[in-house]
């Protein structure tokens, strides 16, 4: 269901970033980096308004003609970016959070792999095979 | 629910292990470096600080873990201080099952937090007896805070001291950018 899925570390570089391989990559990674303009601009929105509640969940970020574009912030300041294909309208938002609520559930176990040294790219298989199973299925 | 003693007692060993006197006698898996056996009284010394480095280290990447997972279901931390009141309540009920006790802030950046029965020390003694054996027990913890406390998005040094058992205190010093 989604066409590109990004995790970007709190410097705001990618540690994980797949997208569909039929499309043209560089557009997705473009996207991602100008949403992460959009994640900026929420965070420090939060922090001004004095609202108890912070979700972790963004929410749209920004819908262009094909795609929508949807972030979600860890307590650690990872950011995840997904990109969803517009004519998919059956995706609603809840499903979008369970989508992000499993994206943080295998970045937790990434974290506590002890061969990982936070900050390296992610490399590994299961977190491979969980966003697969999250992206579009292109026969 | 884990008993938490494993915790304490694979902790022991941890620092008996990496606290190893002299020559490196056995098959011990050390994360450290090796001190060369039969060395003068100097390297010696440098052996065991660079140890109590090692401990540290190994708190710290635990610490980065943890404070991933811990705060998954919370909401997001608005300022400094949710995030030592995080500290104190639920990072110590998961490693330690009971809150720290006292949180105090000094002056800008510092704070001292305060545990008047620190699980890790209370099965040594009660009083001033192994004083001076007591930093290499903290070593890990002050790691640990470290650890979580950059996960977090907070850069900080982490000293601990003790007056008397089983009291300890925990200095973090948050570095401004």
């Amino acid at each position: 269901m989604a066409v590109c899925v990004a995790v970007i570390a709190k410097e705001n570089y990618p540690l994980y970033i797949r997208s569909t391989p039929t499309e043209n990559e560089l557009k997705f990674h473009y996207m991602v980096h100008t949403s992460l303009d959009v994640v900026d601009e929420k965070v420090s929105a939060m922090g001004k308004a004095l609202v108890d509640q912070r979700e972790l969940y963004l929410g749209l970020l920004y819908p262009t003609e094909d795609y929508k574009v949807y972030g979600y912030v860890t307590n650690s300041k990872v950011k995840f970016v997904m990109v969803v294909d517009s004519s998919n309208t059956a995706l609603r938002d809840n499903e979008i959070r369970s989508m992000f609520r499993k994206l943080h559930n295998s970045y937790t176990d990434v974290m506590c792999n002890p061969f990982y040294n936070p900050g390296d790219r992610i490399q590994s298989r299961a977190f491979d095979t969980m966003v697969t199973s999250m992206m579009i299925q292109v026969c | 629910m884990a008993d938490a003693v494993l915790f304490e007692f694979l902790h022991t060993e941890m620092v008996a292990e990496l606290w190893a006197q002299g020559p490196d006698p056995g098959p011990g898996v050390s994360a450290g470096p090796r001190r060369v056996g039969g060395g003068s009284e100097g390297r010696d010394e440098k052996g065991r600080k660079m140890n109590l480095s090692v401990l540290e280290g190994m708190g710290f990447r635990v610490g980065q873990a943890l404070g991933e997972r811990l705060p998954q279901e919370t909401l997001a931390f608005r300022e400094e201080l949710d995030v030592l009141r995080f500290l104190c309540r639920d990072l110590w009920v998961a490693v330690f099952q009971k809150q720290m006790d006292g949180q105090r802030t000094h002056h800008q950046g510092t704070y001292v937090l305060q545990d008047s029965s620190f699980p890790l020390l209370v099965p040594m003694a009660s009083g001033l007896q192994y004083l001076e054996e007591a930093p290499k027990f903290l070593a890990f913890t002050c790691g640990l805070l470290r650890g979580t406390l950059s996960t977090l998005g907070i850069e900080s040094s982490v000293t601990a001291s003790t007056a008397a058992l089983p009291t300890c205190k925990f200095q973090v010093v948050i570095q401004q950018p």
